[in-house]
């Protein structure tokens, strides 16, 4: 009995003086798609974040961090469980997440509920997290859906010629947010959808939606990602297809073309726009793929880093900025951690990014084309850069707001 | 079939009718007005085909599953481990040795011993306790998922499908008139083509080794009363091992079918048996022939579901097995 009471002693000495060492250290969560179709998303996403760790020597303002990475499988429950877990059992106080676009819109709901936890986004995109309702403590580093896809529209009606087009896209918020974005200009300026399918997050079988495609159609918007895209195109490829593509943010990117098998050359020559550009030839950029080249080993990651780690990227920064403002001081609930990331500005590798009053951000697009090195990796070569997109896209709050949030049917795409 | 004809008139004549008006729809050229209300033939047919051949796949799990079911009374529940283990195997296999016949091979091989190893070490041991080997089946497959996650990680992976297989074949259905009176004909991926003839023989082969061969007459007197073919001095746990690998092995040749025209990814294992196991409600616990029909609905429900109402495809195969269970709680297929 003594026995094991002198045990029990020991051991709950060893416990706490264990939770002292784990104080001094500043506890950051990461929140990843680490199953499911956006899986080597998440991989990527959680990449970025190493990166930026060792490039800050493992140090925020002066203290020795840990980070903390939670799998989730881009639906908003298990959103909702991770950040729980970080929360309530790991007691962080900074988390960097999520990942996929219904995730972010319950992530906005979560902060509301756990007032001194400051969440930055990973690399989430529906428009309603930062639009409608946004909560105070939710930081959004990268643009939504709808401003990835600004100019795009245009782009492939006038230059392209692309007329007539049907959609194939994920049936959530993001492809929502990223189909709202592209209408919005297509449409404008004379465009016509003629046709929208919505799929499963994590569809397997798309042999009826690929015989649904209507026959008289200039090109596909497709709107998926990961594991769905690289299913897809397999399928296509095996059906004899020869319709021509437009790639939504994630479709035509590295977590795609970096991707095994020989489907992906179907995306030769598809126009796409997204928050990066693998052949962009800004100083700052080019820094930033030799340094995520030469972190990992060729096959431990993409040929360029995706739009996932080059967000949580940005992510990881705009926290160490801040924290570095207020000297890791967040004794007072993270009150001047807030006040200080709403007013960073970031000079990311992407471009420069700033927040609106939404603590939404304030950045470039780039549209782009998928071209094919002669090593026989797939890049996007950049077509034009729309720089400061804001979230309305240039119009108005009252028209925008007039237009309606994104939804299987809106906008409505009369020319 | 006469047996049939004679004790069923009336579902004899529903049935004809429905076969003669099926074949009507996949071989007429369709007039404007059929089109709108069924939508173009091309999209109806390629449902049509989608569903069959997503039926050979699940006609593969389930039918494993309803035979270990049948005989031994043990609902394995980490059947969709075997599935996507198999899988994971097959596409290693595939990738080192650059042939997808040896990774169908290997595939069945290491799912059918793993499956032999569950029926030595475990179920032998608590044979009669339903209730027991089913939450035993339950930990396995909750430790299997982990254990794959483990090795191969989150991500999607494709079989590659070999090069005699790939692209699409032209098939003789007339799907459209061209403005020149010219028929387009149906093109399909021969992959698929090739799995459902590979899914057809396998249960051709199957139901002549349960009917014609000595092995096949133990596993059915075992099906119907296993104390007394034990009492007659059959080996039965011999039996049992047999069918357990031949049953898991079809779950890892299904494993790497499915990953060649779909993908392998962790979830796959509770998705597929979740299906089998919607299957062999439908068709009837135990019989082959109904893993084959309950395979063929739910293969067709989901294509056409996810066709003509998508919204509402995930429920249309649990309306049907609810609408079974009302009516015909044990099955379409089976004899009690």
């Amino acid at each position: 009995m003594r026995k094991a009471l002198l045990a029990a002693v020991a051991a709950c000495s060893l416990m706490t003086t264990g939770a002292v060492q784990a104080q001094e250290k500043l506890k950051i969560g990461v929140m990843a798609t680490l199953s499911g179709a956006l899986t080597s998303g998440g991989e990527d996403g959680v990449r970025g974040i190493q990166i930026a760790a060792k490039q800050a020597g493992n140090k925020i303002a002066g203290r020795e961090i840990e980070i903390i990475t939670v799998a989730t499988d881009a639906s908003p429950d298990s959103a909702l469980r991770g950040a729980r877990k970080l929360v309530e059992q790991d007691k962080v106080q900074l988390i960097i997440g999520p990942l996929s676009g219904s995730e972010g819109i319950a992530m906005r709901d979560y902060s509301k509920t756990v007032p001194n936890l400051v969440m930055i986004n990973g690399s989430s995109g529906a428009l309603e997290t930062t639009f409608v309702n946004p909560s105070p403590n939710f930081f959004r580093f990268n643009s939504d859906g709808a401003q990835w896809m600004a100019g795009l529209g245009e782009y492939v009606l006038k230059d392209k010629g692309y007329k007539k087009i049907s959609v194939i896209a994920e049936d959530y918020s993001f492809p929502y947010t990223q189909v709202f974005g592209f209408a919005l200009g297509y449409c404008k300026a004379g465009g016509q959808i003629v046709q929208r399918q919505w799929v499963p997050l994590g569809t397997k079988d798309f042999g009826s939606v690929i015989a649904n495609i209507p026959d008289d159609v200039d090109a596909v918007f497709l709107g998926l990602g990961g594991g769905d895209a690289v299913n897809f195109l397999n399928q296509y490829s095996q059906t004899g297809g020869k319709a021509k593509f437009i790639g939504g943010s994630i479709m035509a990117d590295q977590t795609v073309l970096s991707s095994k098998g020989a489907a992906k050359r179907l995306l030769v020559g598809t126009p796409t726009s997204s928050g990066v550009a693998d052949a962009w030839d800004d100083p700052r950029w080019k820094a930033f793929v030799k340094l995520y080249q030469d972190a990992f080993p060729a096959d431990k990651r993409f040929a360029s880093p995706s739009l996932f780690a080059t967000n949580y990227y940005n992510a990881f920064n705009a926290l160490a900025i801040a924290m570095g403002k207020i000297n890791g001081d967040l004794s007072d609930g993270g009150a001047k951690l807030r006040a200080e990331l709403a007013k960073v500005e970031l000079d990311a590798p992407n471009g420069k990014v700033r927040l609106d009053g939404n603590r939404q951000a304030i950045a470039t697009t780039f549209i782009t084309e998928v071209a094919e090195l002669p090593n026989g990796d797939l890049i996007n070569k950049v077509v034009r850069t729309v720089p400061d997109v804001t979230q309305t896209l240039g119009l108005t709050p009252e028209a925008f707001k007039a237009v309606g949030l994104p939804s299987r049917t809106n906008p409505e795409c009369k020319p | 079939m006469a047996d049939f004809i004679s004790r069923r008139p009336i579902w004899s004549i529903v049935i004809a009718i429905a076969v003669a008006l099926l074949l009507a729809l996949v071989f007429a050229v369709w007039s404007p007005g059929m089109e709108a209300v069924l939508g173009r033939k091309r999209v109806f047919l390629s449902a049509l085909f989608n569903g069959v051949t997503l039926g050979a796949l699940y006609f593969l799990v389930a039918s494993g599953f309803t035979l270990i079911f049948g005989l031994m009374r043990n609902v394995n529940l980490a059947h969709g481990s075997l599935y996507l283990f198999g899988g994971y195997v097959g596409y290693s296999a595939g990738a080192l040795t650059g042939s997808w016949l040896v990774a169908l091979l290997v595939a069945f091989l290491a799912a059918a011993i793993v499956g032999v190893l569950m029926q030595v070490l475990l179920f032998r041991w608590m044979e009669g306790e339903d209730l027991r080997q089913t939450l035993v089946t339950i930990g396995l497959s909750i430790i299997f998922a982990d254990l794959l996650l483990w090795s191969y990680g989150g991500d999607t992976f494709q079989v590659t499908t070999p090069d005699w297989l790939s692209g699409p074949v032209q098939l003789p259905f007339v799907v459209a008139l061209r403005s020149n009176g010219e028929a387009v004909m149906m093109t399909y991926p021969l992959v698929r083509i090739a799995i459902l003839v590979g899914a057809v023989a396998t249960g051709v082969l199957m139901w002549l080794a349960l009917n014609r061969t000595r092995v096949g007459m133990l596993v059915r007197a075992g099906v119907d009363d296993r104390d007394m073919l034990a009492a007659t001095g059959v080996r039965v746990q011999l039996i049992f091992i047999l069918i357990f690998a031949f049953g898991a092995g079809l779950a890892g040749v299904a494993g790497v079918v499915g990953g060649t025209f779909q993908s392998l990814q962790p979830g796959e294992d509770s998705k597929i048996l979740l299906s089998s196991l919607v299957v062999v409600i439908v068709g009837g616990m135990g019989s082959i022939p109904g893993a084959a029909m309950g395979a063929l609905i739910v293969g067709l429900a989901e294509q056409f579901g996810s066709v003509y109402m998508p919204t509402y495809a995930v429920m249309l195969t649990f309306i049907i097995m609810v609408a079974v269970l009302t009516v015909r709680p044990q099955g379409l297929a089976a004899r009690r």
